[in-house]
């Protein structure tokens, strides 16, 4: 039984107005244990509305969403439930932050799960840890920190959770090129740690190729796409109809192979190495 | 949800009171709510009802919109109601039982109260359903315009008004969007006390507070980059005409207002 199951899912925005907007259209696909899936898809998509049914915030107006096999609206418990095992950072979590102090803010979310006060203690200490806050940004105002500090409060808000899928909606938006590389690192190590499912919807095909085991395209409403990397950018004609783009390696040596090199077709930098220092004739 | 709020909101169209000059609709529902005032008997109650029944019909806006709309003033319609129906001295006692007396007096006046309460909340409705928030403030600012002759800060106060109206549904997107995220968080905003609900909001609050700030700040200065600097010597790209379909509109308000007028006057 896969982890989570997503059934024919259909969502329309404000159903029966003149403001009805078809957000996503009969989706279907499941997340198994331990999967880092990317979600691409150009802006309107409908990634945004799929990724609030996977954690039971939106519902759907048709079709299931299925956690270990129960559905998640089957009862108001089980949805609020649902919610602490599939942690979704939304964009700009930065902007959710309410506490006086940081610590205070990440111990929310395990403050809710109704947790004893040792685990909550814990849960924070680890959750900071693991995204390189030090005891002091703990008791500093998150008002003062950095931007790139107050996202990572904000991701340690939904990690202290410990949730077994978490979903971050391009949780580097907006970042400088060091900022974005801690953010991502943050994510693998989270994943490596709680052996958790990573779901993450990004711009960048650099970092999905690069992250992701598995690529889910989403194209207006509809699930266009789901595969390896290697599968889904194999079709780089159609990504580039739908408004995106392969990852800047394999464009380069697609350009070097019509210039006449034998080089293989690679997806990530690490490849690319290799078939450059390996041995590929070059 | 929040988004489901049709209060204030504006359903772009191009009906016939989509095309009306925002003056015109301002004035009109000015007169329609002093005709409902002056309506004292059941023929001026149904002149005005016919009239909103033929505006909404005109306007192309579905009317679950105004039922919608509706939802909020139900307590204020039972309050007013109720209130009639029992605290209106008559004659004709209909039931008398301990310290209430119903009278048909009383159920009179408490069925023309909520109709003329209904019917005015649904006029409004209709006038900002038909105008984009822009053009109402527009049609306001040049409805005040002799006011600045005393001095009055006519065009500043549109202009809030225009900039608050503006950012309504942006405030309220946000709203769903910081309660999304909290719920996400496992925040609960549905059940507990009343204390524990309004505990809940804090996290709601305070995000909606910084993010209102930071979006006036940012406002002020994309104003100043585009050299604003109030309405002094400001001219108009499009500027208020008033056209054939105006006068219809004028013309008609005009005869239900006389119309309601002379039934009173005859005390039909």
């Amino acid at each position: 039984m896969p982890l989570l199951e997503v059934r024919n899912l259909t969502h329309i925005y404000s159903q029966g107005t003149p403001f009805e907007h078809v957000a996503l259209e009969n989706v279907s696909f499941s997340l198994e244990k331990g999967e880092f899936v990317g979600i691409i898809g150009h802006t309107g998509s409908g990634k945004s509305t799929l990724i609030q049914h996977l954690n039971g915030l939106l519902k759907p107006s048709a079709g299931t969403v299925l956690l270990d096999g129960t559905d998640l609206w089957s009862s108001k418990a089980f949805t609020r439930q649902a919610r602490f095992r599939i942690g979704l950072v939304f964009q700009y979590p930065e902007y959710q932050l309410f506490e006086e102090t940081c610590y205070a803010d990440i111990a929310f979310g395990p403050k809710n799960m109704k947790l004893p006060r040792e685990e909550i203690d814990r849960r924070v200490r680890k959750a900071a840890a693991l995204v390189g806050l030090t005891d002091e940004q703990l008791r500093a105002s998150p008002f003062d920190l950095s931007g790139g500090q107050k996202r990572r409060v904000a991701i340690a808000g939904v990690i202290a959770m410990e949730p077994e899928i978490l979903i971050l909606d391009e949780p580097t938006a907006g970042l400088d090129p060091a900022g974005r590389e801690e953010i991502l690192g943050n994510i693998l190590d989270y994943r490596r740690q709680n052996k958790a499912t990573i779901v993450m919807v990004s711009h960048s095909m650099d970092d999905v190729a690069r992250m992701a085991d598995r690529l889910l395209v989403m194209n207006e409403s509809h699930l266009a796409m789901d595969g390896t990397p290697e599968a889904v950018f194999r079709r780089a004609d159609e990504l580039m109809q739908m408004g995106l783009d392969i990852p800047t390696v394999t464009r380069v040596f697609s350009v070097l192979r019509e210039k006449g090199l034998d080089v293989p077709t690679v997806y990530t930098m690490e490849q690319a190495i290799a078939a450059l220092t390996g041995d590929a004739p070059c | 949800m929040l988004k489901d709020i049709t209060l204030g909101q504006f359903f772009p169209g191009n009906s016939f009171l989509h095309r009306l000059d925002p003056r015109t609709k301002l004035l009109c529902v000015l007169v329609y709510i002093v005709a409902l005032f002056v309506a004292a008997n059941w023929l001026s109650y149904g002149l005005c009802l016919l009239f909103l029944i033929a505006a909404i019909a005109v306007s192309h806006i579905r009317p679950k919109a105004f039922l919608n709309g509706m939802r909020p003033m139900i307590f204020l319609l039972c309050m007013t109601a109720i209130l009639n129906l029992f605290f209106t001295q008559g004659e004709t006692v209909l039931v008398h039982f301990w310290v209430i007396t119903l009278t048909l007096e009383g159920v009179y006046r408490a069925f023309f109260m909520l109709m003329r309460i209904l019917m005015l909340i649904t006029s409004t409705f209709l006038l900002t359903y038909t105008t984009s928030p822009i053009a109402l403030t527009d049609g306001l600012e040049s409805l005040l315009g002799p006011l600045k002759a005393l001095h009055a800060p006519v065009h500043e106060l549109s202009m809030m008004m225009c900039i608050a109206l503006r950012f309504i549904p942006t405030l309220i997107e946000e709203t769903d969007k910081i309660m999304s995220a909290q719920k996400a968080r496992g925040a609960d905003f549905e059940s507990g006390s009343l204390i524990e609900r309004a505990k809940a909001l804090i996290p709601v609050l305070v995000p909606l507070f910084i993010s209102a700030f930071r979006r006036a700040g940012e406002l002020a200065t994309a104003m100043e980059c585009r050299c604003y600097h109030g309405g002094e010597g400001r001219t108009k790209m499009k500027l208020l005409r008033y056209h054939r379909c105006d006068f219809l509109g004028f013309g008609v308000t005009f005869a239900l207002i006389a119309g309601v007028g002379v039934l009173r006057a005859f005390g039909w």
